[in-house]
Order: C-alpha cells, then sequence, then structure tokens
C-alpha cells in the first residue's frame, strides 16, 4: 500500500495555474527526489502536502485513506513533518526550545503547567546524537553554523513518529562539509523506515541519496523514474525542457 | 557515501557563563550602569539615599513600571503598543466614574463592594481597549503602530468626552480604601511596588517556564516559524496587547490613587517614556529580546536621573535630553556587544 498518493492535483492562484494534474505515489521508507527549474511547482506541492495550502483539485491519500490537510498542524497529527526551505527556526530560542516549539514538555501543578526546561534538552540531545550531529541542545540558534541550523530543523521532524519527511531545499545554503551531513541524515531516516520527499536544485544530492526521481516543468509532473534507470544529463534535459517526457 | 562524517566541531567552544543568559544581555549592561549611577548619586548629594527620598523613587517608577512590563510582552512579539497611556487614564476614569455614579445610586450592598465593582470596571475598560488592539492586529493584519496609534487618539478623546474634558474625583464610601490600595505604604514602602513586584514575578515565570512565554519569543523571532509549527499566533497576540492594556490600567488606577484624582490629560505622552524605559531595559523593538527585570531596570534608570537632576539643583528641563541619549546609549552598547560576539 503507498504511503502517499496524490491524484490529479490541481493548484490556481487566481489566473495561475501553478500545478496542473499532478499524480504520484510515494512508498514507505522510500526516498524521492522533487526536482524542477525555479517555478515549476515543486513548492507549491510541499505546501499541498504539509497542510499550508489546499488543493484546488484533486485528492490525497494518506496510508489509504483520503486525507484533508488543511493545516500544518493536521499533517503533523498524520506522520507528515516538513523541513521548509527558510528551516522556520526561531532565533532567540534554543535549539530544544526550536524542537519543542507548539508540543512542549509540561509538568502540572495545581492548574499551571510548567516546561520540562531539563527533560526536553535531554531529549533534543538524544536527537541531535541520533543524527551524528555536534549541535547543543541548550545553544540559541541564532549563533549555530548553516548546518547547525539544518540539523536542529530535521531533528524538529524526529520529534514524533514521523513516516514521512518532506525537505525543501535542505542543501542549498550550507557549505559542501554540511551537505554531506545532511544527505548523511537522510541515509539514516531511510534506515529508519521513513520516507523522504526530497526537493533540490542540486543533482548530485538528489542521485547521491534517491531511489526515484520526479521532474516538474511549469506545474506539470513531466518525469518520474527510477535514478538507475535515469541520468543527470537527462534530468536536466528535462528541467528545462530540452526533453519533453521520459 | 560513508559513514565518517560524524563531524566533531573542534573549533566550537561552549560560551562562558557571562556570555549567556542574563549576564550577557543589555539588561545587565544597563543594571551595572545603574549601580554606578547611584553609588555617583549617593556621594554628589547626601539626600539621595535617604529613606524619604528612596521611597520616592520607588513610588514614581511603580507608576510606570507595571505597564512597562506589558508593553514589554508586546515588544517582545515585535509589537507596538503606543495607546497606553491613553489607556492609563481611561482606567483611571472609569474607575472613578464608576465609583461616582455607585455613590449617587447608593449602590453599596456590602463593604468595599464600591471599589470592587468601580476596579473590574476600569480594567474591563482597559482589557476592551487591548482587546480591540489585538484583534485588529492578528486578525485583520493592521499594523501595529498605526492601530495603537489610532486607539491613543480615539480613546483619550473617549475620556475627555466622558468627563466634558474635566476629569474626575474618586469618591462614594469606599474613597478612603481606594486611596490605601493604591497610594498607601507599608511603612517607608509604596503599595505599588508590592504590585510591581508581584506583577513581574508572574511575567518572569510566565516568559521562562511556560509553553505560552516560549511562543511570545517565538513569535518575535520567526512569526511564521511559530505558525508552521502549530503555534496559536493569533491568539497569543490577542493575549499580549489585552495584558499590556490590563497593565496600563492597573497603573491608571494607581496613578489617580496617589493624585486623588483622575484629570481627563492625565498620563498625556507617558506612551513614549514606558517605550524609552522598555527599550533602555533591553527589550528590543525588533522583536524577540526582553524580560521583566529589564523593564523595572529601565524603568528606576529612568527615575534616578530625573530624580538625581533634581537633587542635584539641575534644571530639570535636561531631564528629556538625558533619557534620550541614554536609549541612544544603550542601544550602541548593545550594537557593539552584539558585532564583536558575532
Amino acid at each position: 500500500m503507498a504511503l502517499l498518493e496524490l491524484s490529479g492535483v490541481t493548484k490556481e492562484f487566481g489566473a495561475i495555474r501553478a500545478l496542473s494534474d499532478v499524480s504520484f505515489t510515494i512508498q514507505p521508507g522510500e526516498v524521492v527526489g522533487l526536482m524542477g527549474d525555479n517555478g515549476a511547482g515543486k513548492s507549491t506541492l510541499v505546501k499541498i502536502i504539509s497542510g499550508i495550502y489546499q488543493p484546488t483539485a484533486g485528492t490525497l491519500h494518506f496510508s489509504g485513506s483520503r486525507a484533508h490537510i488543511h493545516s500544518p498542524g493536521e499533517a503533523r497529527r498524520l506522520g507528515i513533518e516538513t523541513v521548509y526551505q527558510d528551516l522556520a527556526l526561531a532565533d532567540n530560542l534554543t535549539a530544544a526550545e526550536n524542537i519543542f516549539l507548539g508540543r512542549e514538555l509540561k509538568r502540572q501543578i495545581g492548574p499551571l503547567r510548567f516546561l520540562r526546561h531539563a527533560a526536553m534538552n535531554a531529549r533534543a540531545a538524544e536527537l541531535f546524537a541520533e543524527l551524528k550531529s555536534e549541535t547543543r541542545a541548550d545553544d540559541y540558534v541564532r549563533q549555530m553554523s548553516g548546518g547547525q541550523r539544518q540539523a536542529v530543523a530535521i531533528a524538529r521532524t524526529r520529534l514524533s513518529d514521523a513516516k514521512l519527511i518532506l525537505m525543501d531545499e535542505p542543501t542549498a545554503a550550507i557549505s559542501v562539509r554540511q551537505v554531506a551531513e545532511v544527505l548523511n541524515l537522510i541515509h539514516r531516516l531511510k534506515e529508519a523506515g521513513i520516507a523522504v520527499i526530497l526537493i533540490s536544485h542540486r543533482m548530485p544530492d538528489v542521485f547521491a541519496v534517491c531511489e526515484r526521481v520526479i521532474v516538474m516543468r511549469r506545474g506539470t509532473k513531466v518525469a518520474d523514474k527510477a535514478i538507475t534507470a535515469s541520468s543527470p544529463e537527462e534530468v536536466t534535459a528535462l528541467i528545462t525542457g530540452a526533453k519533453e517526457a521520459a | 557515501m560513508t559513514d565518517t562524517h560524524a563531524t566533531t566541531f573542534t573549533n566550537v567552544g561552549r560560551t562562558r557563563f557571562w556570555q549567556r543568559g542574563f549576564l550577557a544581555s543589555q539588561s545587565a549592561y544597563v543594571l551595572a550602569a545603574l549601580i554606578l549611577l547611584i553609588i555617583v548619586m549617593s556621594f554628589l548629594s547626601p539626600n539621595f539615599l535617604t529613606s524619604g527620598n528612596v521611597s520616592n523613587i520607588t513610588r514614581n517608577f511603580s507608576f510606570i513600571a507595571i505597564a512597562t512590563l506589558g508593553i514589554t510582552l508586546v515588544i517582545i512579539t515585535g509589537g507596538i503598543d503606543l495607546s497606553v497611556g491613553s489607556t492609563i487614564a481611561l482606567a483611571a476614569t472609569i474607575t472613578s466614574l464608576t465609583m461616582n455614579g455607585l455613590n449617587t445610586a447608593e449602590f453599596y450592598p456590602f463593604a468595599g463592594s464600591a471599589l470592587l465593582i468601580s476596579l473590574v470596571a476600569g480594567l474591563s475598560a482597559a482589557a476592551a481597549v487591548g482587546l480591540f488592539n489585538g484583534v485588529a492586529i492578528a486578525k485583520l493584519k493592521l499594523s501595529p503602530f498605526v492601530t495603537t496609534l489610532g486607539t491613543l487618539s480615539m480613546v483619550r478623546g473617549l475620556v475627555y468626552v466622558a468627563t466634558q474634558g474635566r476629569g474626575t474625583f474618586p469618591a462614594g464610601p469606599d474613597k478612603e480604601l481606594f486611596l490605601a490600595v493604591t497610594a498607601g505604604k507599608f511603612g517607608e514602602v509604596p503599595v505599588a511596588f508590592f504590585y510591581l513586584i508581584i506583577c513581574a514575578a508572574i511575567m518572569w515565570v510566565a516568559l521562562n517556564h511556560t509553553a505560552w512565554g516560549k511562543h511570545v519569543f517565538a513569535i518575535g523571532s520567526n512569526e511564521n516559524a511559530g505558525r508552521l509549527t502549530g503555534v496559536a499566533v493569533d491568539r497569543v497576540k490577542i493575549q499580549v496587547y489585552v495584558l499590556c492594556s490590563l497593565a496600563a490600567g492597573v497603573n491608571g488606577i494607581i496613578i489617580s490613587g496617589w493624585l486623588g484624582s483622575a484629570p481627563a490629560n492625565l498620563a498625556t505622552a507617558y506612551e513614549l517614556t514606558i517605550i524609552a524605559a522598555a527599550v533602555i531595559g533591553g527589550a528590543n523593538l525588533a522583536g524577540g529580546v526582553g524580560g521583566a527585570a529589564g523593564a523595572i531596570i529601565g524603568c528606576i534608570l529612568i527615575e534616578v536621573i530625573r530624580n538625581g537632576l533634581v537633587l542635584a539643583r539641575v534644571d530639570p528641563y535636561w531631564q528629556q535630553t538625558l533619557v534620550g541619549a541614554i536609549i541612544v546609549a544603550a542601544v550602541l552598547v548593545d550594537r557593539l556587544r552584539s558585532s564583536r560576539n558575532g
């Protein structure tokens, strides 16, 4: 049974048709690359799956049942976590506070509920250890490097029992060494049986970690094939439109 | 891809204790400046540290400090509330009018009832202003500056309308009780100071040890991140504006108790002093930074300067100039420090 199934998803913003009739499936534990040029509709697609936008037409099925994902909170409840392109981190909070933002651990004292700082820091430290990232739970995010910030954003997706993680350009603005770290993290997610949709501009990243690649152009899906059956040259041709479909 | 990327950043050290938390904040620098100023003043004027003068200073900064706590919350979320001065006047006026009304109607079911009803009325009026601001800003997405500039004028206008511009006086069977709970003293310590300490303690706990507090900071640092992670951004914003107006209302009632009246022009332009105190104390107008301790330190600093200039027989008109210079200096020191720390 497919983990996520999109059929005929269309999204219009006024006169602009950002997505038209997009269908694909994601299997449990599968790492799929989603590629396309600027304006191809990648981010719109991600935002529909993570509950920020509602499709104008078309349906989503998650774990076999019809899903109406009307908010990021609803997506989380289903087991869909997202690493946003801008990471969605609050600079003036610590790594642990960011990870637990919106789902803090609390201790009830009378009618009041107070934060369990130690427990949250310990859990965050555990997550960073799992991700093999040198990031301290009680450091402020504003002091962190690009790779560490990425680790915080990814650790946040590991807090609950996620089944699908969407990553929007996780390697866009970080150093070579940090890119390697992030790709390693994706490998570890896959080992843990978690499906990943990797949105990226960077061909080498997609070919390093993905099993399948979906190519978008001008709001439509132009290719959906196994990485082993494709090549960076073919994907480039599909993205630019030199090759119509594959 | 091999598994050798478990990197260790040997060049990343642990930040030292003085580079983190309160000691690294602007509030700490301003506190140091305040202590220095108090030492200098105590040498310059023998009257400065007398119990009478300290009591005076305590009462005077308590007049604006509770409102400063409130506006600090708003500033942490990245907003601003220019209507606090008018809200101070509104709460004082409504409280006073209600006391008068109950007196005229001879409605006095039990001892203290007139006071209780009047306080509830005054604070409800203040909360209504905050609710208006909060809904306009959070739900209608109006700019906080423009919205509260509007309420500044609207609320002040209402106060003039309600009193025909003449102001009001607390009256009735609970007048003495009203004066005691607002302008009274425990020994040499004004009661207003105790209210301030209680409010500050609650605010400190709320900001540092509750999920709500973290949401306030998150909204100020990255509102969109808050939304995406399921923080009830709109609700928290509305709550913050209501709390700010309530704090201003409490201050208004205290001031009117000390004055023994609620003139229609009460607290005109106080919003600027209150914002100045919050900013000097370390609240960052860009959002995400601020705290209860800083707000109080800012208020004390402004009052000590004012008081010091009077004792030193300096023309009191210099006060405004100095307060302005200190705002710039405080922000400048913070800027230099953060650019050094990267």
